[in-house]
């Protein structure tokens, strides 16, 4: 698999090696290709834009917008392999530990300045600063980056982070254990750049379209909250002659119904595609309807905690659980976009993952529900006896009707679902509080590796909401952060999710969407489905 | 009539406060905050985001602090979600495009509703008041979340008349489809009204009168039924003035107007605590206003009426 070779090599670079990303990578027409006079995009948002400040933004569709208006150290590719995005290059020390990233001398913000080390600098210092108080400051953390823990918890200086510019062209970053996947992670939107003059100049108002400087391939025109986010071209971007596209418009439409409609209309080049609605879209439309893998996996969450129902405390109950469950019916009859049924919790496609050999991943569905049976009548649980559990999802369409089909898979093998719908934020209160007994719950990668996920469930995540605790599981993931070749752990870890069942994975997300036929350059094998508008370009048709 | 007006506003005071503090409990009381989300925070950032927006003060601080805010700065305090905008912006932002498509559904509802009301009486069992009662009860059973997906799908999809959605300063093509969307239950409850008021006017002493001294019927209807046949038409219309004026959720919705309407109950959903008072307390002085004025109306149409 592409996306799986590139970032191995990137993630094995030997220790002193320059690491080279291959060259830039910008619309790339391809000869013989007339591009259309129109070279706008117009795409889609459910919501309003919360934030445009990076360091702020806790969103996936606010990153779509901080990806065109700022630049990382690094961008994907449609593939998901990195390119240069400010930074050319890196070296990393012997021990893994410190980064030094070689930065290029042509990239300017859009009022002209170049730059340098120091944004970086400051950004990743404002991130972890308890005075931003950002939602995204545990992904410096999450990085290992040299004091960040100390420092977001207010016992150290800010100044104390492990960043340093040791020139305006070279940023040098130190970790405190050594991770594979660490140039990965700098594609995400909370460690762009930013500008520490213009902050302090305008507050919290820098992100207004008048007075926001960004150093990405667009600038922002105009911001009118819940309606429309306008960016035109920047002419000071580094690579702004490969790029095509003169102009990015984001409407926000919260019906995904009336955005089909209105992308039907042509007053859009993408959206997404409401559930159920694929198949028909896919025989009217066959260029433009697409699904593609996408890095989200939906699960039902069992409380095995202290708090959560004895009889989830039994593993062959919580197996007779999952084996009961037809994927197949709710991928193939209820979302019917392409997703895929799921048996373990790592999305399929997350670069360099290889699935376990889970059993009953391989058997029928009649030999699944038959031990469902079997196990649940061994635990005393029959139609006459049933036992009785609820089940929590927060309002929407599909969650009903998954939930619904869940109740009816269990039904007939002697377990009573109470279906419980409730606000979202309800739902989310009482998960974290340990007040359910299954809870519907998803999970979006912040990378391209198997840990986004895996890390989850280890007993010290923070995120672990059904109290499922094991030794070995924990070890592993730990051991997994300093190992070479850390995928065979990782492929043990789900081999213990999949024997202890704390979760019951439903499926695998893909993104299912409209694309305008003429829009190109688009991510076709990124799992992450990063896009950045300098990527691409409309052909005449 | 002044010591009257006087009096209601100084009552409109104690009202507000009233208004504010429940709200502001009632929402301090519902589960989950403004940084509950799917990816637990780790409990010190969260008590970093807490401190940063006062969240770790007592209650009754926090609501003194707030109400200080808006007394001495007039300030409404910054949004808990979208963290580059105060709630003043948010407002400034989203109210005059809520109050340009509620004034024009209004004024298309009243003088549309009124119209087909009075023909209705004054044509009462003939084909001009079935056709009124047709199109009123029509109405009436479309809600506006039924009624604008077809819209968009007629007006938009198949006939490509109009844009789908959006605002773009108010452009009348703009306009449009959120007018007609938004008036029309309106329009039918104001049909219905005005015909059964007229109706019961007609039938009145003074306007069997104003008949037999052979005025003609135009003019029995315009100088002696329509002001008394008007007085439950007003009292309705001033709660139907600031429910268009404040927004509809699903107008903003279906034709992304960027209206407080949307936000008002994405406030609400989010624990967006400050956005959420800012337009409970706009709605509130909005509807005491309201409610003053249609008193006030009263008086100078029923000379029966005196405060």
């Amino acid at each position: 698999m592409k996306i799986q070779r590139a970032v191995s090599a990137l993630a094995l670079v030997a220790a002193g090696v320059v690491a080279s990303v291959p060259a830039a990578y910008a619309a790339d027409v391809p000869e013989g290709v007339s591009l259309s006079e129109n070279q706008t995009y117009t795409f889609w948002l459910l919501d309003a834009i919360k934030s445009m400040d990076p360091q702020i933004n806790t969103d996936v569709e606010g990153s779509d917008i901080l990806r065109n208006l700022f630049e990382g150290l690094y961008n994907e590719d449609a593939t998901g392999a990195l390119v240069p995005g400010v930074a050319l290059d890196h070296t990393l020390s012997e021990d893994g530990l410190t980064y030094t990233f070689n930065l290029r001398d042509d990239a300017k913000w859009s009022d002209g300045k170049p730059v340098t080390a120091n944004d970086f600098v400051y950004a990743w210092k404002r991130l972890a600063d308890p005075a931003t108080a950002s939602e995204y400051a545990w992904y410096m953390e999450l990085m290992q980056i040299e004091n960040a823990p100390a420092i977001i918890a207010g016992e150290a200086p800010v100044d104390d982070l492990g960043v340093k510019a040791l020139d305006d062209h070279t940023l040098e970053v130190k970790i405190t254990t050594p991770l594979p996947y660490f140039p990965q992670m700098l594609v995400h939107g909370s460690t762009f750049p930013v500008r520490q003059d213009v902050i302090e100049e305008f507050g919290d108002n820098w992100t207004q379209p008048e007075n926001l400087i960004g150093n990405g391939a667009y600038t922002l025109t105009e911001h009118l909250l819940g309606e429309r986010v306008e960016m035109d071209k920047s002419d000071t971007y580094w690579d702004a002659d490969k790029t095509v596209i003169t102009h990015l418009t984001a409407l926000t439409i919260n019906d995904v119904n009336q955005g089909l409609t209105r992308y039907l209309a042509g007053e859009l080049d993408r959206v997404n595609i409401p559930a159920g609605q694929y198949p028909r879209l896919a025989e009217e439309y066959p260029d433009e309807a697409t699904s593609l893998p996408y890095s989200c996996s939906y699960i039902y969450m069992l409380n095995v905690g202290e708090k959560g129902p004895e009889a989830l405390k039994d593993v062959n109950v919580r197996k007779a659980l999952s084996y009961a469950i037809n994927r197949d019916i709710i991928v193939d009859n209820i979302l019917q976009g392409g997703q895929h049924a799921a048996y373990n919790w790592t999305h399929w496609a997350t670069a360099g993952f290889t699935m376990p050999d889970i059993d009953y991943a391989g058997w029928t569905q009649e030999e699944r529900t038959a031990k469902a049976k079997e196990l649940l009548e061994a635990a005393g649980y029959t139609p006459e006896t049933p036992l009785e559990l609820e089940l929590n999802y927060n309002t929407s369409e599909d969650h009903k009707k998954i939930a619904i089909a869940a109740s009816q898979f269990l039904k007939p093998l002697g377990v009573n679902l109470t279906l419980n719908n409730m606000e979202w934020k309800v739902h989310t209160d009482r998960m974290q509080s340990q007040d359910f007994e299954m809870a519907r719950y998803a999970w979006c990668g912040d990378y391209n590796e198997a840990s986004t996920y895996l890390d989850l469930f280890t007993s010290y995540s923070g995120h672990n909401n059904g109290e499922f605790f094991n030794d070995d599981y924990d070890k592993l993931m730990k051991d997994s952060k300093t190992a070479e070749d850390p995928q065979p752990m990782y492929t043990a870890a789900e081999q213990i999710l999949a024997d202890e069942m704390p979760v019951l994975p439903i499926y695998h997300y893909a993104k299912v969407d409209m694309i305008a036929s003429d829009i190109k350059g688009l991510p076709t094998d990124n799992v992450m489905q990063t896009w950045y508008g300098k990527d691409l370009y409309r052909v005449a048709e | 009539m002044l010591v009257y007006i006087l009096k209601r506003l100084a009552i409109a005071v104690p009202t507000l406060l009233i208004l504010i503090i429940a709200s502001f409990l009632l929402m301090h009381a519902a589960p989950g905050g403004p940084f509950t989300a799917e990816r637990e925070l780790p409990p010190q950032v969260l008590a970093n985001l807490n401190a940063k927006y006062g969240l770790d003060q007592p209650l009754w601080r926090q609501i003194v602090s707030y109400l200080w805010g808006i007394i001495a700065h007039f300030d409404f305090g910054p949004s808990f979600i979208y963290k580059d905008r105060t709630v003043n912006q948010i407002i400034a932002q989203g109210f005059p495009v809520t109050i340009t498509y509620g004034s024009i559904s209004f004024l298309v509802a009243v003088v549309v509703g009124v119209a087909l009301g009075v023909t209705a009486a004054v044509k009462q069992n003939t084909w001009l008041d079935y056709i009124a009662v047709g199109i009123s009860i029509g109405a009436q059973v479309l809600p506006n979340f039924v009624m604008a997906p077809i819209l968009v799908l007629v007006f938009t999809l198949w006939l490509g008349w109009l844009p789908g959605g959006g605002w773009q300063g108010g452009q009348w093509q703009y306009l449009i489809m959120p007018v007609i969307a938004l008036s029309t239950s309106f329009m039918a409850s104001i049909a219905r009204i005005t015909r059964s008021s007229m109706l019961e006017v007609l039938t009145s002493n003074h306007i069997r009168t104003a008949k037999a001294k052979g005025l003609p019927m135009r003019r029995v209807i315009a100088r002696h039924a329509l002001k008394p046949a008007m007085l439950p038409v007003i009292s309705y219309l001033g709660p139907a003035f600031v429910t268009m004026i404040t927004g509809s959720v699903i107008v903003d919705i279906y034709f992304s107007t960027g209206g407080i309407g949307k936000a008002f109950v994405d406030s609400a959903l989010n624990r967006d605590y400050a956005v959420m008072m800012g337009v409970t307390i706009l709605m509130g002085t909005l509807t005491i206003l309201f409610n003053l004025v249609v008193d006030v109306l009263y008086a100078w149409i029923d000379p029966k009426i005196r405060y």
